[in-house]
């Protein structure tokens, strides 16, 4: 770990904030216990993806203004999923192309790292498996694998866990059919994909279905829940890290 | 255009619902896709050298296009100088007067035509219908596709949307003396029979054209069966038809591209035929075309070419990879967008080709997965085009593409106008997310097009705002009472 870095801000996403907060509580955890003050800016809210995909810039560019503006200090943003780490690393740049706030947009991309990466690569964090032997599926969003390239980073870590079975589905690299308004509006479409997505998952024969991503994880996880009400549970990545190396690991 | 839709946003919904109820069909593409992406990535086993040919691929391109009036004048000058006659057309009409025209002028009666997209956007087979020519496919997908009366359903395979046994039906219905087989290799063989007369007889061949080299005046075809070189050689006049981005500055740019395309398109090495046309047979020379013309196509690309993003869409090399890595194509195959280039590719270009009102609601079949930038062997970023034309459709700006705005609906702004007024008022979004955590079994469940096919979703107890405000409470409280 750089020595330098002893403060990062948590971006918690608003996913996460309303109908996933274990998962960001786990993460920030898990950063805690690497001896890093966290700090969480009460101000924050989501990053603009929504309103940004559908191709409604200026509201996705006041967001964008609103959060350049929270997260200013010059520490780490680590958030805890591809797909809005993406959208302020990748897409704020071109997004505020041109705007006042656009030397601050660069700046802030160059601070941003998914949650897994940060761990990874720049905190190079070892695991302990506490856990019973278990086998889980890991699903990596598209934006984690594709936009962020930080597949290998979550999977080196769950592969730390001498007691888990990894296992991907077939067909890994294929959307499972999310994509934020797109699962509204193409519902039938999207509702193809995860079934799909569904059937692969199921034939791994896992016990836990796991992804870095929440937006992934509701729609995977709630189109089997629809299918069979006793699915298979699934978890945020960092929830499930943090669970297998600390006391209460079951 | 024939059998396109002119507004393929119209009943898009519903072609989409017959594609996604259609089991059989969902099943070839499938497996189709799968096959085709296995291929691809046996093609490139090291990624760093893949990255290498695209970033290549990409620049060559971008060169191209960078001086693309100053090719276009070269490459003209090339091929007259080579004995090709160079025609320009503006649109789709003027494309199908200038080649309905050159056909008359021959006197002949019988059109065989080699695989070409160019052809089908000005949708010349219709044109030639009307001006009493019979026009026939010459490709065998193409030859199928034809013959049941259908539009391809994917620029690279035509007839990857049947199967064996319905082109068994067909060929023994509708070609004279033929025994009903599912055997491939006995299909080949009957559809290739019908064409080799058709080749024989034929006065005029069309050809697409796969790159243009300004450097020397040459057209450059690739194919697998033969189609192009019989089209291009057997007729006395052959009448080649590209899109003007098809330009490329020199010979030493094409191995490049033509590993890519082969690659990307079919995961092949390389194709039985690559065809390098420069000119009409020569007085010394015992056979070839007589006459070679080749019409340039604008077609709304020069429209394209004014804005510096949209620019990209030119780089197109037409293989296909991107449809077959996108899972929206894969699962609705390419009838359901009802236009000639169907999957990203088509979504970005028929946007701008017809206008957004027409077309821009393609745009929304996309969950931005990026899987078709990935595969694109130019490197065009297709996820981003996507997303600009769905920027272009609901804004009111300024935009080069027709239709702008034209996708905007009051309701969908209203509700992105007061997402806004929520997520920039921290209390306020504090506020609701409040509420909805603690009327969590109140809510009304997520929209049912959610819920039809998933279990709904409900708000946790706290939000991780709340949980960790009073955290934070708690520890200054600690703090307090230790001192
Ligand atoms: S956009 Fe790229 S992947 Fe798609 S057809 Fe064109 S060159 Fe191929």
């Amino acid at each position: 770990m750089s020595p330098t870095i002893d403060r990062v801000y948590f971006f918690g996403t608003c996913l996460i904030d309303v109908f996933y907060p274990g998962a960001g509580m786990a993460a920030i955890t898990l950063l805690e216990r690497e001896g890093l003050e966290v700090l969480f800016p009460q101000a924050q809210t989501c990053c603009g993806q929504p309103p940004y995909n559908s191709g409604y810039d200026d509201e996705a560019r006041t967001i964008a203004r609103q959060v350049i503006e929270t997260f200013d200090l010059p520490i780490p943003i680590i958030v805890p999923s591809g797909s809005c780490a993406g959208m302020l690393r990748k897409h704020y740049p071109a997004l505020m192309a041109g705007d006042p706030l656009e030397e601050k947009a660069n700046q802030l991309a160059t601070r941003v790292y998914e949650l897994h990466e940060f761990l990874h690569r720049v905190l190079n964090i070892t695991l302990e498996d506490q856990g019973k032997p278990t086998r889980v599926v890991m699903h990596t969003s598209c934006s984690a694998r594709r936009e962020m390239e930080v597949m290998d980073d979550g999977l080196s870590l769950l592969r730390q866990l001498g007691n888990v079975e990894v296992c991907e589905p077939e067909n890994a690299e294929t959307c499972c059919g999310f994509g934020g308004t797109f699962a509204v509006k193409m519902s039938d479409v999207s509702a193809a994909m995860v079934a799909d997505k569904c059937a692969a998952v199921n034939a791994t024969g896992a016990s836990t279905l796991l992804s870095s991503d929440c937006g992934c994880l509701m729609n995977i996880h709630g189109a089997l829940e629809h299918r069979n009400s006793d699915a298979m549970p699934a978890e945020h990545l960092a929830e499930f890290l943090l669970r297998r190396t600390s006391g209460d690991a079951s | 255009m024939s059998g396109f839709s002119p507004n393929p946003d119209q009943n898009f919904g519903v072609r989409i619902q017959e594609a996604l109820g259609n089991e059989e069909l969902r099943e070839s593409f499938h497996g189709a896709m799968t096959f085709l992406r296995e291929k691809r990535r046996q093609q490139f086993p090291d990624p760093d050298a893949l990255d290498a040919l695209r970033t290549r691929g990409a620049a060559i391109r971008e060169r191209a296009l960078a001086q693309l009036p100053d090719l276009l004048e070269q490459l003209e000058g090339q091929c007259q100088h080579n004995g090709i006659r160079v025609h320009w057309a503006e649109d789709a009409a003027e494309a199908n007067e200038i080649i309905t025209g050159i056909a008359r002028k021959t006197g002949g009666k019988r059109v065989v035509k080699g695989k070409s997209m160019a052809t089908e956007e000005i949708g010349l087979n219709t044109a030639f219908e009307n001006a009493g020519f019979s026009c026939l496919e010459s490709d065998m997908g193409e030859y199928i596709v034809q013959q049941a009366h259908e539009t391809p359903s994917h620029i690279i395979m035509p007839a990857i949307h049947r199967n064996k046994a319905s082109i068994a039906r067909q060929f023994a219905e509708q070609i004279p003396d033929t025994p009903y087989t599912e055997d491939v290799d006995e299909l080949i063989g009957i559809g290739r029979r019908v064409l080799r007369r058709a080749f024989a007889d034929a006065d005029i061949g069309i050809s697409g054209v796969n790159f243009a080299i300004a450097e020397t005046g040459t057209l450059c075809l690739v194919e697998n069966e033969g189609n192009g070189r019989m089209s291009t050689t057997v007729p006395d006049t052959h009448i080649a038809v590209m899109g003007i981005e098809k330009v490329i500055e020199k010979l030493s740019d094409l191995p490049d591209l033509y590993r890519l395309l082969t690659r990307s398109a079919t995961g092949q090495p390389i194709t039985t035929y690559l065809n390098l046309i420069s000119g009409p047979r020569k007085p010394d020379e015992i056979d070839g075309p007589r006459q070679v013309h080749l019409v340039l196509l604008d077609n709304g690309r020069s429209r394209i070419y004014a804005d510096r993003q949209l620019r990209e869409t030119l780089r197109c090399i037409r293989c296909g990879a991107c449809m077959n890595h996108c899972p929206v194509y894969e699962r609705l195959g390419g009838h359901a967008y009802g236009t000639v280039y169907p999957g990203p590719i088509g979504q970005v270009v028929m946007p701008q080709l017809l206008g957004l009102d027409k077309a821009g609601k393609l745009t929304q079949a996309c969950s931005l997965n990026g899987a078709c930038g990935e595969a694109c062997p130019v490197k065009i970023p297709l996820p981003d085009l996507i997303r600009r034309l769905r920027h272009d459709g609901v804004s009111r700006t300024d935009s080069p593409v027709r239709g702008q705005g034209k996708q905007r609906k009051w309701i969908e702004a209203t509700i992105w106008a007061t997402w806004l007024s929520i997520h920039t008022h921290p209390r306020l979004y504090r506020l609701s997310t409040l509420m909805a955590t603690r009327l969590r079994r109140l809510m009304p469940p997520l929209p049912r097009a959610w819920t039809r096919h998933r279990s709904p979703l409900r708000p946790a107890a706290r939000t991780l705002h709340e949980t960790l405000q009073q955290r934070e409470r708690a520890r200054q409280k600690e703090s307090a009472r230790e001192q």
